[in-house]
């Protein structure tokens, strides 16, 4: 039968079952997405297997399963790292697949938890995890203290700018759950961020293997009266405010109907990606320039007189201009930058090495644009924060700022200003594979930024 | 918008503090819900905006039928620019079929079908001993797939389903064998998805990714989306296998010795009669059934199999693993 008509939306049928509001669930809470960045060594595999575990997010069978495991290497308790062991296609291969979902929820926050390895080599694990995370958990070995991978993960939530950071501060009960121990790290890491332009960091000493602080409070360590992790997770105020940010609205889609019920509807699907919108503001698409007024926000559930990130909806504009996938709509009065040329920050992710003149696609929001690899200018050593003038070459996990000419412009913004604004990949042309992760400018030497109260 | 109206504008305090208060963001903020359905829409315009050739895996059962919901939504109000496909393995639930059915009726879609009996009648696939035909099924997706020329294929898989399932990228690289290689996944960076190919390969697509079972049916529940009646408590003849209730059938059920009972049941997920089995409940509403996913997680806090519908449940679960 052929496709025809979108037909009005009965909301029961037939077997609709009716609702009712009795069930002991929460139907108001909110989303918090988060990232881990930590090795086997210092205890992640425990720290999430306990967070699942006492979130109560682990079925049955999963925990049975860790449990026969367990006994068979006579272990004498549950090893609730088991619970996020790697698959066998990795371990037969081995491989690492970069990074693993997992989730859980509370009353108050559902969690989306980005689960990256963090070896060295692993840089471009931790980046996708960070990619979309507004807050970071860095784990800490209580025993051993900082580390080289502590500065590192700390580099990259920096430099991807996640907003927020919790230092879980583990294995306590190796060291007494010693309060001076605790706050000698915390305060080590305080000037780790200062120095790196991280605006908000909480230490939390606790113990993934006893459980101490991660959601049951610790009775080992009554010196600490902060939050548990979990209720710093629950509690932790990561909305951002749309209000403050300028509108940004990457088209991926031209709605056009043509139906008898819509003959002439024209409407441009995207997701307000930062800021919001209301009916009668004016825009400008771009690269191209032209402003116009959105005269409607659409969605299936009926006609919205405002919108705000992350919403996906459908504008009406006021005037019949060509816009189409790719274009940028932007608040007229505090549009993006139009450049065919690059200046940005990459991870290299893929296998074949970056080097000048290598010819690559460039994908910012929706818009994908031939362009060069003009010229490689720094090499970033994201553990030691020196940088290394005109690399030769950027290898898999290398980060540096590098400089692209466009065979189009683009709209973009600073990374250090607009996340999603200020994103970019490079890809390759032959196989589509994905080489680098891009941040438009210099996110790390722009210390603090708004958030940051002016810690510069 | 950067100049905001005096409805509009933040209160001093959001304005020098940085993160925002959750009261200052009322009617601002997304819920959880709604942040999902955007990221579900958003992901089917990608697709749309990149790929040639989509096609959405349907089976009737719910998860598919909360992706097509959502589909509607991403480019309402134009129809669903692209048909659906359905692996029917013969041993579909007649309730189910029907429902689906209807569902392409309403919406005014169009439907493929790719038939398990007609690869075991063509000879491409071979009847297992057991009699389960979800196995069966990968031989003709592949080659509806491929006669299709289809490049995209949405599924209405979630990360919370299994092990494998969590390390499951968005847009997933299938080879020309229809074979996934974790070590040609790509990176997912920012919600920037990468859907290029070389020809011959596709890409198969998770709308539903990041929701969980629980999501799912907070999300039936707050659309009023309309499901098979199976997913709610009735009563029906039933057998025992294996710690499961089958429903009897041409599939090769009950054997002697098996005998039939009437149990109040419902169904937790849908697939092939022979290999999915019901769970005793008495769950008849949406709500019923979301406090019973709930309940049923604080049991299994303790892991002990206390009772019987514990373990059924359970059983459940590891069906499905072996289905994907």
């Amino acid at each position: 039968m052929p496709t025809t008509t979108a037909v009005p939306h009965p909301r029961t049928g037939p077997h609709g079952a009716p609702r009712s509001a009795q069930a002991a669930v929460a139907r108001g809470r909110d989303l918090l997405r988060l990232a881990t960045a930590g090795s086997v060594d210092d205890g992640k595999s425990t720290l999430v297997g306990r967070l699942l575990h006492d979130t109560r997010s682990v079925l049955a069978d999963q925990l049975a399963a860790v449990e026969r495991v367990s006994a068979e290497r006579g272990l004498a308790a549950t090893d609730l790292a088991l619970l996020t062991d790697g698959l066998r296609a990795e371990r037969e291969q081995g491989i690492t697949i970069d990074v693993a979902y997992r989730y859980f929820a509370t009353d108050r926050r559902a969690f989306v938890l980005a689960d990256t390895p963090g070896h060295v080599q692993y840089t471009r694990n931790m980046v996708t995890g960070a990619s979309t995370a507004e807050l970071a958990v860095v784990l800490l070995d209580a025993r051993k203290g900082v580390l080289e991978q502590t500065r590192r993960h700390l580099s990259v939530a920096a430099l991807l700018r996640v907003p927020h950071v919790v230092l879980a501060v583990n294995k306590m009960d190796l060291v007494g759950d010693d309060e001076g121990v605790f706050r000698a790290h915390a305060a080590q890491v305080d000037a780790l961020a200062a120095e790196l332009g991280l605006p908000d960091v909480t230490a939390i000493p606790l113990s993934a293997l006893r459980g101490d602080n991660v959601v049951e409070r610790s009775a080992a360590m009554p010196w600490y009266a902060g939050p548990t992790l979990l209720e710093h997770l629950e509690a932790v105020p990561v909305e951002r405010d749309p209000r403050l940010e300028p509108f940004r609205f990457p088209v991926q889609h031209v709605v056009r109907p043509q139906t008898p019920e819509f003959p002439d509807y024209r409407g441009y699907a995207g997701r307000v990606e930062s800021g919001g919108v209301a009916v009668g503001d004016t825009v400008v698409v771009q690269p191209a320039g032209r402003t116009t007024t959105v005269v409607g926000i659409d969605t299936y559930d009926g006609p919205l007189q405002r919108a705000f990130a992350p919403r996906s909806v459908t504008l009406r504009l006021a005037d019949e201009i060509d816009v189409s996938r790719g274009d940028l709509l932007a608040a007229a009065d505090a549009p993006a930058t139009v450049t065919q040329d690059l200046v940005g920050t990459v991870c290299w992710v893929g296998d074949t090495p970056a080097a000048p003149r290598r010819r690559v696609l460039v994908r910012t929001g929706t818009r994908t644009v031939r362009g060069v690899l003009r010229s490689l200018d720094e090499r970033l050593d994201v553990t030691t924060l020196v940088r290394e003038p005109s690399p030769a070459t950027l290898e898999l996990n290398a980060i540096g700022r590098v400089t692209l000419r466009l065979a189009e412009p683009v709209a973009v913004d600073p990374y250090a200003q607009l996340r999603h604004g200020g994103a970019f990949l490079l890809v390759d042309e032959a196989d589509g594979m994905t080489l680098a992760a891009g941040m438009v400018g210099d996110p790390l030497a722009v210390r603090g930024g708004a958030a940051a109260g002016g810690r510069a | 918008m950067s100049a905001p109206t005096a409805q509009d504008a933040p209160t001093p305090d959001a304005a020098t503090s940085g993160p925002a208060r959750r009261e200052d963001l009322e009617g601002v903020a997304l819920g959880q819900l709604d942040d999902l359905e955007s990221e579900s829409v958003h992901i089917f315009r990608e697709v749309v905006g990149e790929l040639e050739r989509p096609v959405l895996l349907f089976s009737g059962g719910k998860d598919s039928i909360v992706m097509l919901h959502l589909a509607v939504k991403a480019f309402w109000p134009a129809p669903v620019p692209f048909p659906l496909l359905h692996v029917d393995t013969g041993h579909n639930f007649p309730e189910v079929l029907a429902h689906r059915d209807a569902t392409v009726e309403r919406l005014g879609l169009r439907l493929l079908v790719a038939s398990v009996q007609d690869a075991i009648d063509a000879g491409t696939v071979r009847e297992r001993p057991d009699g389960t035909r979800n196995p069966l099924q990968t031989v003709p997706l592949l080659e509806a797939i491929e006669a299709g020329r289809f490049d995209a294929v949405f599924g209405g898989g979630r990360r919370d389903e299994e092990k494998a399932r969590a390390k499951e990228r968005v847009f997933s690289l299938r080879d020309e064998f229809g074979q996934w290689d974790p070590r040609r996944q790509r990176p997912e960076l920012w919600g920037l998805y990468n859907g290029r190919h070389r020809p011959g390969e596709h890409v198969r697509v998770f709308p539903l990714s990041n929701w969980t079972e629980m999501d799912v049916w907070l999300y039936i529940e707050r659309e009023g989306i309309d499901l098979p009646a199976i997913y709610y408590a009735h009563e029906r003849e039933v057998f025992l296998r294996d710690g499961m209730w089958l429903t009897p059938g041409g599939w090769g059920g009950p054997r002697p010795g098996e005998g039939l009972q009437t149990r109040q049941v419902r169904y937790r997920t849908v697939g092939d009669m022979s290999c999915t089995g019901a769970v005793e409940s008495g769950a008849a509403t949406v709500a019923d059934v979301i406090a019973e996913v709930a309940a049923s997680r604080l049991t299994e806090r303790g892991a002990t199999r206390a009772d019987d519908r514990l373990s059924e449940a359970a059983m459940e679960d590891r069906k499905r693993e072996g289905y994907f």
